[in-house]
């Protein structure tokens, strides 16, 4: 498969959460993935960028950087925000747990990430901004 | 995102089509709980056969749901789930305590 790598940029507006899933999931459909896995890339990518909606901008005019790079059978997804930074990353990370329980949120986003993404890691520093760091490996058989 | 009301007896059925993510999730929690509050419902059945993505915000919305009607003494269920959708159900736990039927005739009967 080779090597391959875009950057995208758009506004923190929740309507952009859609465009974001879609535009890194075109990007990984040349590694000719299974519907299961586009659907994983689709719903990690979607936490990801709403967590940087809620959690990291108070406004909608910040901006949200996406790069996605193939290595062989291999995508990496990395999504930035330069907003507030995660307070407590352990308890953020933990199942269920969330700061804003007055959006009905249900604390799942990380966890999802981690389940349906190979690896995650994520970056954070205070009043600076956070970075996740996701890679999955297609058709690992292959 | 798309919804359609039906109802039978003491139950609003809610046939959703469209994405169900952070951004249309207010609505949806809006347009369901303005139907369950003005006629006064007790059950919600909640039909995802038109639903082709789903993240974790969908399952606040079903849990906010399942709160709001326990406190009423009522119920939620949730009716044909695409396998997509299903695995972000079921990582969270939910279905230990929302009930999941193949289609919505079978839940009308049974919740």
């Amino acid at each position: 498969m080779g090597h391959n790598r875009i950057k995208i940029e758009f506004l923190s507006k929740s309507q952009n959460e859609g465009f974001a899933r879609v535009a890194v999931a075109a990007f990984a459909s040349q590694l000719d993935p299974t519907i299961e896995e586009i659907s994983d890339v689709k719903t990690a990518v979607s936490e990801a960028v709403t967590n940087a909606i809620i959690h990291g901008y108070d406004s909608e005019e910040e901006m949200i950087t996406i790069e996605a790079i193939i290595n062989e059978n291999e995508l990496t997804v990395i999504i930035n925000d330069v907003g507030k930074g995660i307070d407590n990353l352990e308890m953020a990370m933990q199942p269920l747990y969330t700061s804003r329980p007055d959006l009905e949120r249900s604390g799942m986003g990380f966890t999802v990430m981690e389940t349906f993404m190979d690896s995650l890691e994520v970056k954070s520093d205070k009043g600076r901004g956070t970075s996740i760091i996701m890679k999955k490996i297609f058709n690992p058989l292959c | 995102m798309h919804l359609n009301f039906e109802s039978s007896q003491d139950k609003l059925i809610v046939y959703m089509l469209g994405e169900l993510d952070h951004h249309s999730a207010e609505e949806v929690r809006n347009m369901i709980d303005d139907r369950l509050d003005r006629d006064k419902y007790s059950k919600l059945i909640m039909d995802f056969g038109g639903v082709s993505f789903m993240d974790s915000s969908g399952i606040g919305v079903v849990i906010g749901r399942y709160k709001k009607l326990h406190m009423r003494n009522g119920k939620v269920c949730v009716t044909s789930i695409k396998s997509s959708v299903k695995r972000v159900f079921e990582l969270s736990g939910m279905f230990k305590i929302i009930k999941l039927y193949d289609d919505v005739e079978q839940a009308v009967n049974n919740i």
